[in-house]
């Protein structure tokens, strides 16, 4: 009468995978595949995607993600060292702008940056440069505060090791600090990346010529088609994810990686 | 005994002497060095002995600069390093600091630790710099460790690798803190037998050390200092063996019979 723990907990497990099969089967049974189809997944639609949104779409993103990376790494290094500066004035501008631009939504950057100061200071950017500088400078707030956070971790040990050695102030934070903050930052500076790609699709907003489309511009593109359904936004999101989960399964290596050294 | 080895192996060591004079420190309310004068010799070993927290460290800290003293001047060879117009890093070469918890830099092998600070500071080229940190690490008696990594080297090899990093910037002045203190008790003979060499090479050493043996065998002098004071200074074997003042005596009696202490008073 009386399980031991181990069959209860055997008996429980059970129970919980018997109830996962049977909601599956339901849905599989009772779901209207049609619909579903048309909504979401059109073979014809989804053949013609190809290759454009790969060799078009897919290649943007990437140019988009990696051009404002370069700008939210600098940018971010940059703020983060201001915001450990023993000069005041640094750290207040740092802290105001990293404030700023985390908690201003990225949508509203890039309007300001598409169409704002084109109008006010009557320059006109390309619009590698302007997706570079209005995402770069949201991601450089971010990436600096994870910076920031890195550089603090490497023990004060190091740099007095360093500073004792003769190097000055900065040779021993290019030499010795950074370097070792970078190899903390890692997992988190790969999310970083993961949510700049998904970023990158605010770009539709400038108004994009056609060979300037990247994934999810594409995509949306491709529903004006007749019978597409949704098939082009969700061969999009595929396309996100063929870069987004190497770079997650990335991230934790790194992570594991440094576990191990630490261990 | 100093006299004859010192001369023999000063070959090129060239010795700075390091005088301090009413060196106060305070953080906050809190004082922790009351007015220290210190001179030590070209050449010659210094111990620093006390109680933790009675400022040994904070004075060692003071002579690179690495704490800031509130009043008091510190002549480190040609440099007075309390002028506030002092080139700290030019200071700072001819003095090698070596660290209780090591402070090699982890993502660099043992050879690059000892090269890096060569080639960035003193402008060396990378063989030259390899071949002085190769020399040093033999020293040191690692030189087949070379290309191993911080985290590969045993606490004892990781201390006697930050001897060699300093010693490969060619310092006229060697000061450890507490250099045996983080160590298994089975690695801190090799630390201690490099440091001896040192000494015997004309090096001059200042030393915060809990090893008494250490102190009363190599250091010429031994200053045992309490609640930010010099209490007793002397020669090695009349402070550790016969200490004059009470203090002295209670704390040497402490650390070399821990076992005897009479709980109650």
């Amino acid at each position: 009468m009386a399980m031991t723990v181990r069959q209860r907990a055997r008996v429980s497990r059970s129970v919980q995978y018997g109830l996962l099969a049977l909601a599956v089967v339901l849905f599989i049974l009772f779901a209207d595949w049609a619909s579903i189809g048309k909504a979401f997944f059109n073979w014809d639609s989804a053949v013609k995607q190809f290759p454009e949104i790969i060799t078009l779409a897919l290649k943007n993103t990437l140019i988009y993600t990696a051009l404002s990376f370069v700008v939210g790494l600098s940018g971010g290094l940059l703020l983060a060292l201001m915001k450990l500066s023993s000069v005041a004035v640094w750290r207040w501008i740092a802290t105001l702008y990293i404030e700023f631009f985390r908690g201003v939504p990225a949508l509203l950057v890039f309007i300001a940056f598409g169409f704002g100061i084109p109008t006010a200071f009557g320059v006109r950017f390309d619009i590698y440069v302007t997706v570079m500088l209005a995402l770069g400078m949201v991601a450089a707030a971010y990436i600096a505060e994870t910076l920031r956070a890195g550089l603090q971790a490497v023990p004060k040990g190091q740099l007095e090791a360093a500073r004792s050695l003769g190097m000055p102030h900065w040779r021993a934070m290019v030499s010795i600090v950074i370097p070792q903050a970078f190899k903390i930052v890692l997992p988190p500076l790969t999310n970083e990346v993961i949510l700049l790609t998904k970023d990158s699709s605010l770009v539709y907003l400038l108004g994009l010529a056609a060979s300037q489309y990247e994934l999810t511009k594409f995509g949306r593109d491709g529903i004006t088609q007749p019978n597409a359904g949704l098939t082009p936004l969700v061969i999009a999101g595929a396309c996100y994810l063929i870069i987004t989960v190497p770079l997650g399964i990335l991230a934790r290596r790194f992570e594991s990686r440094t576990a191990k050294t630490k261990g | 005994m100093t006299e004859s080895t010192s001369s023999a192996a000063a070959k090129q060591i060239q010795a700075a002497g390091v005088s301090i004079k009413d060196l106060r420190k305070s953080y906050g309310a809190n004082e922790v060095l009351k007015g220290i004068d210190l001179e030590v010799a070209p050449g010659e070993v210094v111990c620093l002995i006390g109680p933790s927290g009675s400022g040994k460290s904070t004075l060692l800290r003071c002579v690179n600069l690495l704490e800031k003293p509130n009043v008091g001047t510190i002549h480190v060879g040609g440099f007075e390093s309390t002028d506030p117009d002092v080139d700290i890093d030019k200071m700072r070469r001819k003095v090698g600091m070596v660290f209780q918890q090591f402070n090699l830099f982890p993502h660099l092998s043992a050879l690059q630790n000892c090269t890096i600070a060569q080639t960035k500071v003193l402008k060396r080229s990378q063989a030259d710099a390899s071949d002085v940190a190769r020399k040093n690490l033999a020293r040191v008696g690692l030189d087949h460790l070379a290309d191993r990594f911080p985290d590969q080297l045993s606490g004892g090899q990781q201390q006697r690798v930050a001897i060699a990093r300093a010693l490969s910037m060619d310092p006229e002045l060697m000061l450890f803190d507490e250099p045996t203190s983080a160590l298994d008790p089975e690695t801190v003979g090799d630390v201690l037998a490099v440091m001896r060499n040192l000494a015997k090479e004309g090096m001059t050493m200042l030393v915060v050390t809990h090893e008494m043996g250490f102190a009363r065998e190599v250091a010429d002098r031994v200053v045992f200092m309490d609640g930010g004071v010099v209490v007793e200074e002397g020669a090695a074997e009349q402070v550790v063996s016969a200490p004059t003042q009470p203090r002295t005596k209670e704390f040497l009696r402490r650390v070399l019979d821990p076992t005897h202490i009479d709980i109650a008073e």
